[in-house]
């Protein structure tokens, strides 16, 4: 999923060109930070963010503030991740996996509660996940289920998945707020007005365009959460949410942009800052053009410094990057046939491919999808001239960007691509040849076909690390895309916040722990 | 009679609005649907590629994409004429609901930031006018010029972040408040954004005010007064000022319906619940209904202020009522 309107993109420019008052001011006064006081259980707090919830529909919600900020304090979900993305128990204490992989069983906890009060068994889990399978729901998440045959309650504490082929992604997929558990009585219109989950902050009111506010669910199933309300509000521009921190209105906010990171914190806002899980990429599609050459694809690959990409697009706010973002699946940035820019390597491969002469390539660049895409695409075309790689970019508003990259029509494309624990997660759908983002990838092979089949189908972390290191040497010997960076999520917090801890997935689900003090 | 009916001013009018709001209808419709995308891009974003055909039809069914397009406007013009506006799944509300709710809000930082402008532009305009090619009538034209060449959005994001800054001062960091809900609090949130917006103004309606009460100071009646010994003040207030009215009026008036879509982006940075902010989310979410209902009401309130400013001409100028 791509971080689409994280940054109130359209304002980004603006916001980067009065950032040079806002330095100049916050140079007059005192910038030393204040150290963070303990705050008090039961406080309220405001989360500044610059576009309203799309979609309170967790089985359809796409846009990064509702699946990462908002609906994980609402949701619970039969799995969980915690602070490293390693997967815990959520709503289930336990899971089991057969020796063959082809059954996994979940013991569902006792004692759990929707908001409504209605109890939480094993026939809400099975009603949920049979939902999210149904076509005719277009859920979000359908694929995580998709080698799932059948789902059954033997008890109302037990779910049995029946998988046609084992599946190791599971229970990360079931960690995803898109496959979150609804009441089986409830109804989509029921929801949209008023959601009914089993997190730890319920569903209070919502002011559309303007604020949603969720109150603490004194019968959560963990420890009573530390916040007695939370307010989404909604501020458009991202300085003007810095300006409200400054003035004490918003006490928290998580964002991806480096300037205003820099901003924030020369006024006396701490900024904590976490590498992503989304990635910065060129993508490049192998089934068109030149580069469905592969000597060209390595020419690209070659050509491009990515430390200097980092640099100039993103003010070195980052690290570059492999094709595995999760902390424990991770690649070596270094392990690619050019780890550095070399220009004579790159020209050796455009001399194979019969193109020493160059080549041109169409390339899509959204505008305002992100805050450095435009700036990425042109440090990429800059690069590419020196060896006579013309990148011919076309640059779009997001719709029509989000348009062609469904297609799958460009020949290359500066794209930003959500990541996920999950390394099969992360890129079965894309680089498979029946993965339903094939066309948008470009790229696959039997030998990438085996690989995501055998890493699928062990759960042992050792075993599969060793699986998809290959998969990462299979994607990146083959140029299939030039993986860039991963940016930074920042999370800003006034001096009365404690407790919160950011994620590399960007999700607020700690605002259960967080306590602020006025 | 009938064909007096037909002729009269208030007929052709009427006509007039309906041919231009039919126009502006027809234009927001098809540049909508120009844009490449729909509402199930725009909802899913990159996720809509692994929509199923089968997936894809139910959703184009539900948001009614499946349809003709020629049907798709009448079926639009034909809810709205009966009051329907059409619903935002993002919003989970009317879209009459939506528009009740912010229009107000934008007329309200209108009204302010004309007020504003007139407060400014006026003074500045009569300073400006009262000694031409002097030190203050060149100090009032650069003012109005800061006015102009200073871009809104770079006043508007400067302002907040100096004030938050220095003075830990942002009320529009707080929940939005209406007038009715927080009066003080309302006040104080519309006041920067209507600053800002009002500084922009005061630049057309000084250099309107002065060209037109330098036209008016030129003529027979002013030179009378004057030599009948009428007090100056007398003379710029009650004979110069009141006749140079008309042209300010019309500038005004113009301003004004300029504000109710040309505000959105000093409501973004001040976080002002406006029609126009509205307008820009349904387009950035391709809720057609959203935004082709906001348009079509800001052009027939745009309609609504000329027709006013055509009246307040009788009252200003005795020479239009006789017409």
């Amino acid at each position: 999923m791509q971080r689409a309107s994280r940054a109130a993109a359209p304002w980004a420019a603006m916001t980067g060109i009065v950032v040079a008052v806002a330095l100049a001011v916050s140079g007059c006064s005192s910038s030393s930070a204040p150290s963070p006081a303990s705050g008090k259980v039961g406080g309220n707090l405001v989360v500044g963010m610059t576009t309203d919830v799309l979609s309170l529909d967790p089985w359809k919600a796409t846009q990064f503030q509702d699946v990462y900020d908002v609906l994980p304090n609402i949701y619970g979900t039969v799995t969980e991740l915690d602070k490293n993305l390693n997967v815990v128990p959520g709503l289930a204490k336990s899971w089991d996996v057969s020796k063959d992989g082809l059954t996994v069983t979940f013991h569902l906890r006792s004692g759990v509660t929707f908001h409504s009060g209605a109890p939480f068994s094993s026939a809400d889990v099975v009603s949920s996940f049979k939902k999210i399978m149904d076509p005719a729901t277009a859920a979000v998440a359908r694929t995580a289920l998709a080698n799932v045959s059948a789902v059954s309650a033997p008890d109302a504490k037990t779910v049995v998945l029946a998988l046609g082929s084992p599946d190791a992604s599971i229970p990360a997929g079931l960690a995803s707020v898109n496959t979150a558990i609804l009441s089986q009585k409830g109804t989509e219109a029921a929801m949209a007005a008023a959601p009914n989950g089993t997190g730890a902050y319920k569903f209070k009111s919502r002011a559309a365009g303007q604020s949603l506010t969720l109150v603490a669910n004194a019968d959560y199933w963990r420890a009573k959460p530390t916040l007695g309300q939370i307010q989404f509000r909604v501020i458009p521009a991202l300085q003007s949410i810095v300006s409200a921190m400054q003035a004490g209105n918003v006490q928290l906010a998580t964002f991806d942009d480096p300037i205003v990171a820099k901003t924030a914190q020369g006024s006396g806002i701490q900024v904590a800052k976490t590498l992503q899980l989304s990635y910065h990429v060129l993508q490049l599609n192998a089934t068109k053009g030149d580069v469905a050459n592969k000597d060209v694809r390595l020419a690209v690959q070659c050509a491009v410094d990515r430390k200097q990409v980092l640099d100039a697009a993103a003010l070195g706010a980052g690290a570059i990057t492999g094709p595995f973002t999760p902390p424990v699946y991770k690649s070596d940035p270094s392990d690619q046939p050019c780890p550095t820019q070399n220009l004579t390597e790159a020209k050796k491969h455009l001399a194979k491919a019969g193109k020493s002469s160059g080549v041109t390539i169409k390339t899509i660049v959204s505008q305002g999808e992100y805050s450095t895409s435009v700036n990425e695409a042109q440090s990429l075309k800059a690069q590419l001239a020196k060896v006579g790689i013309t990148l011919n970019l076309e640059v779009l508003d997001s719709n029509a960007y989000v348009a062609k990259w469904i297609a799958g029509d460009f020949e290359a494309a500066v794209a930003l691509n959500g990541g996920s624990p999950d390394p099969n997660t992360m890129y079965g759908r894309y680089f498979t040849s029946t993965g339903s983002l094939n066309k948008v990838a470009g790229y696959s092979s039997p030998t990438l076909d085996k690989l995501f089949v055998e890493g699928r189908s062990t759960s042992d972390v050792t075993e599969r690390k060793a699986i998809y290191k290959k998969v990462s040497e299979q994607l990146v010997s083959n140029a299939a895309w030039v993986w860039l960076f991963t940016g930074y999520n920042y999370t800003a917090t006034t001096s009365g916040v404690a407790g919160f801890t950011p994620m590399v997935n960007g999700s607020t689900q700690f605002l259960r722990e967080t306590t602020v003090s006025k | 009679m009938l064909k007096r009916a037909l002729r009269s001013p208030v007929t052709r009018r009427v006509s007039e609005t309906v041919v231009t709001l039919f126009g502006v209808a027809v234009v927001v419709f098809v540049m909508l649907r120009a844009i490449p995308g729909d509402q199930i891009s725009a909802s899913l974003g990159t996720e809509a590629a692994a929509l199923t055909p089968g997936q894809r039809a139910d959703l184009e069914s539900y948001y009614g994409l499946d349809q003709p397009l020629i049907l798709q406007f009448f079926k639009w013009i034909g809810n709205v004429l009966t009051g329907n506006f059409g619903f935002s799944a993002q919003a989970n509300k009317s879209v009459l609901a939506m528009i009740a709710q912010s229009l107000p809000v934008t007329f309200e930082l209108a009204l302010l930031a004309i007020v504003i402008g007139l407060m400014l532009g006026l003074p500045l305009g009569m300073l400006s006018a009262s000694k031409q090619n002097s030190v203050r009538d060149a100090a009032s034209q650069a003012v109005g010029l800061a006015g102009l060449s200073i871009p809104g959005f770079l006043l508007a994001a400067a302002m907040l972040a100096a004030v938050a800054q220095l003075f830990h001062y942002n009320p529009n960091g707080q929940a939005f408040a209406t007038l009715l809900q927080d009066p003080w609090l309302n006040i104080q949130q519309m006041f920067m954004p209507a600053l800002v917006l009002g500084f922009g103004l005061a630049a057309p309606i000084m250099r309107t005010a002065r060209t037109a009460l330098l036209e008016v100071r030129s003529q027979d009646f002013v030179r009378t007064a004057r030599g009948k010994g009428a007090p100056p003040r007398r003379i710029q207030y009650v004979h110069v000022l009141r006749s140079a009215l008309v042209p300010i009026v019309t500038m005004t008036g113009l301003l004004f319906g300029y504000l109710l879509g040309g505000a959105v982006v000093v409501e973004q940075i001040f976080s002002v619940p406006g029609i126009g902010r509205q307008v820009l989310t349904g387009i950035n979410q391709k809720e057609y209904a959203v935004v082709q209902s906001s348009v079509l009401v800001i052009a027939l309130v745009f309609v609504l202020v000329n027709l006013l400013t055509d009246l307040l001409y009788r009252v200003i100028d005795p020479r239009v009522r006789a017409l």
